[in-house]
């Protein structure tokens, strides 16, 4: 995997933002790898220091993040500690800070790599010992840094932490001399409403991703409409359509005397070459139908099935996202595979022939079938990987047609002979044209 | 078959009605089977584009719609554009709809919760420019229903099929009820091709045009559709006694053990 300082200080920017949600209000990330955070004022709230820091290193490892923290009085010293020192968690006391840092390493400090190098040509690699050298030639040879650093570290020196900010949503208002409550009324707001969003979320070069219309009512309740989009969309026409195909959900009670329409979630749309060639033909765009769709049934019950590499059926095919790039991989083409899979396998009574036979008849659902002829076996390995369980387990699959020519798609758990490879039971697996 | 004489009386009738039916102006073309015995029995000699179809399956697979629902992924393979395939129940396996040319890259499915569901996506669907074609899986279907679904066919152009699937097997009755779809099929399947070694042969269908508009009923005996969701008629007619002698029987027993 290759180094993505980009997407890195991205990263730590959405999780700055996240502790000022959480945590404190003035936070800025510092690259490569850390976030600082002025908690003055602000540990009572979450249980102490220790607590908290406890609280956001568990946090931080839930979300698959191995995170190291430190308390000091200064920046300097925080940073310092929370990379050179040794525990998970450094919590120094006010007025012990000197003697801790005086221990670490002079990469600790935020200097240049020239100017550590020449430290260490000097025979210097301790914060202590560098602190008690004379200060004018230091300045004379590295410049003003070491002393800057130092004195920040140590607290002489203030330095002010300039925190993230978040870019407010583009919102749009309109406030009501009489409240309103007919559907008409409302769509007729929404059509004004969705222009100057748009033209506002256009100097930001934005589409929207997920739409919030608050509807602010004369009893003090609030009603809500959120839509969501699988791609930036900055149309007016779609955005009004798709609020306007949730006017029924609302409950105008009394009436409704405000209405606030954010863009709590915008993204920037990214602008791609038409085809001009004249072989290739342009692909239609659906995602306004699969937007207008999932409006009704929810994002999540659009899908697209895309291929795993795996030989066991049901592992076989996973859902995407309906609009997810492809990928053009594409199932093996060996065997043929039944149009509809049983979303779990069905156990079914059989006579058969150990160990490679497929069955003489089989009863499923209370239905005899007689088998007239059969395809197989096609025998599926477990995942080893996967798990213990998978070590030895055999399915055997057999394609069966029986008299009246429906075919079907059953298994043997087990290989038929050794009793360590499955139960050697049968099962229905799914059904053939 | 003869050439019908021309009758310019019942030409002009045949003009005028499709004026009124509104035919002339919307008139999207058809796709054809690529069967000359089922596309000479189809008006215009195909299935019609912007129109809503129906298909079933006989006996068991009206509850299962396997052999149904291959049939119409078959077609939706011949079309162009992306595919989209509504149901309550998805039970579908992807890679079965790959062989038969229907990409998994093209299709796109919707799980709704209810039939009503169903039909609301489905005319949402039917009515979008730039679908090859909608399948939608539904129980029920009422005439204003269908009626509904032409006619937001006929303002696309998109093939609209809708695959009758039932809860209960009584339920399939439902299927001799009228409907607006120009179209309806019902897919039962038949012994497979015997072949000539021990193993399964490429299916063979029994597909019954029940109703078409401005054609007549018939029955067709098919290969089932073949990697690129393409029908074929049954070459070998051999009658279904023969296929289903003893000793065939013993050499399908036989069969697994190669």
């Amino acid at each position: 995997m290759d180094a993505d300082p980009d997407g890195d200080r991205a990263g730590l920017e959405r999780l700055a933002l996240w502790f000022q949600h959480r945590i404190a209000p003035i936070v800025a990330p510092g690259p490569p790898d850390g976030i600082v955070l002025d908690t003055t004022g602000a540990d009572h709230l979450h249980g102490g220091e220790a607590v908290m820091l406890e609280n956001m290193v568990t946090r931080l490892k839930e979300s698959g993040i191995t995170a190291r923290a430190a308390i000091a009085d200064t920046w300097g010293a925080a940073h310092a500690l929370a990379r050179y020192d040794r525990g998970r968690i450094t919590l120094v006391p006010p007025g012990e800070m000197a003697a801790v840092i005086a221990d670490l390493p002079i990469e600790a400090l935020r200097l240049p790599v020239d100017i550590i190098d020449g430290l260490h040509g000097l025979g210097v690699s301790r914060i202590g010992p560098l602190a008690s050298l004379p200060r004018p030639p230091l300045a004379l040879r590295f410049g003003p840094d070491v002393a800057r650093r130092l004195d920040q570290a140590f607290g002489r020196q203030a330095e002010a932490i300039v925190p993230v900010r978040l870019q407010a949503p583009v919102q749009v208002s309109r406030n009501f001399a009489e409240p309103i409550s007919a559907a008409e009324t409302i769509a007729r707001y929404i059509t004004k409403l969705v222009p100057p969003l748009c033209a506002g979320l256009e100097e930001r070069e934005q589409g929207v991703r997920r739409l919030d219309l608050l509807l602010h009512r004369v009893d003090s309740r609030t009603e809500a409409v959120r839509v969501a989009t699988a791609m930036p969309v900055r149309d007016v026409r779609r955005l009004t359509r798709l609020l306007c195909d949730r006017i029924e959900t609302i409950d105008p009670g009394f009436g409704i005397e405000r209405m606030v329409l954010t863009a709590s979630l915008a993204e920037p749309i990214l602008h791609r070459q038409g085809i001009s060639a004249l072989i290739e033909e342009e692909e239609a765009d659906v995602s306004n139908l699969i937007d207008t769709l999932a409006n009704r049934v929810g994002m999540q019950a659009l899908y697209r099935f895309a291929p795993v590499e795996s030989d066991v059926p049901e592992r076989a095919v996973c859902r995407v996202p309906a609009l997810a790039p492809e990928d053009g991989k594409e199932w093996p083409d060996h065997w043929p595979r039944p149009t509809r899979l049983l979303p779990h396998p069905e156990p079914i009574q059989t006579m058969a022939v150990l160990p490679d036979h497929p069955p003489v008849f089989f009863i499923w659902r209370g239905i005899r079938r007689r088998i007239r002829c059969a395809d197989g076996p096609e025998r599926v390995f477990g995942e080893w990987w996967k798990g213990d369980a998978e070590l030895t387990t055999v399915r055997d699959y057999f394609r069966v047609e029986d008299t009246s020519g429906e075919t079907f798609w059953v298994y043997r758990t087990g290989d038929g002979e050794h009793g360590e490879t499955g139960s050697q039971g049968w099962f229905l697996h799914g059904l053939f044209e | 078959m003869p050439a019908p004489e021309p009758r310019p009386a019942l030409e002009a009738l045949r003009a005028q009605v499709s004026r009124l039916e509104g035919q002339g102006r919307r008139r999207r073309g058809v796709l054809p089977f690529g069967v000359p015995e089922i596309d000479g029995r189809l008006p215009d000699g195909g299935l019609a584009l912007g129109a809503l179809h129906e298909a079933a399956g006989g006996g068991h697979d009206a509850l299962n719609a396997a052999a149904s629902g291959l049939f119409s992924a078959g077609i939706a393979a011949r079309t162009r554009g992306k595919v989209l395939w509504i149901a309550t129940r998805q039970d579908l396996y992807a890679p079965a709809l790959q062989q038969v040319g229907l990409s998994a890259r093209r299709t796109i499915y919707v799980a709704a919760s209810s039939d009503v569901d169903v039909l609301a996506c489905f005319e949402e669907a039917l009515r979008h420019q730039g679908l090859g074609a909608v399948v939608a899986e539904v129980a029920r279907l009422s005439m204003t229903a269908s009626r509904r679904l032409q006619l937001a066919a006929e303002t696309s152009g998109a093939l609209g099929i809708a695959i009758r699937r039932w809860r209960r097997q009584t339920d399939a009755a439902d299927f001799g009820q009228p409907t607006a779809s120009v179209t309806r099929w019902r897919v039962s399947v038949l012994p497979s091709v015997p072949l000539p070694v021990p193993g399964v042969g490429r299916s063979r269908w029994l597909l019954e045009l029940i109703r078409a508009r401005a054609g007549e009923c018939a029955d067709f005996e098919v290969e089932a559709c073949d990697a690129k969701g393409r029908l074929a008629p049954c070459r070998l007619a051999l009658p279904a006694a023969l296929a289903d002698r003893p000793d065939q029987e013993a050499a399908g027993d036989r069969r697994a053990r190669a």
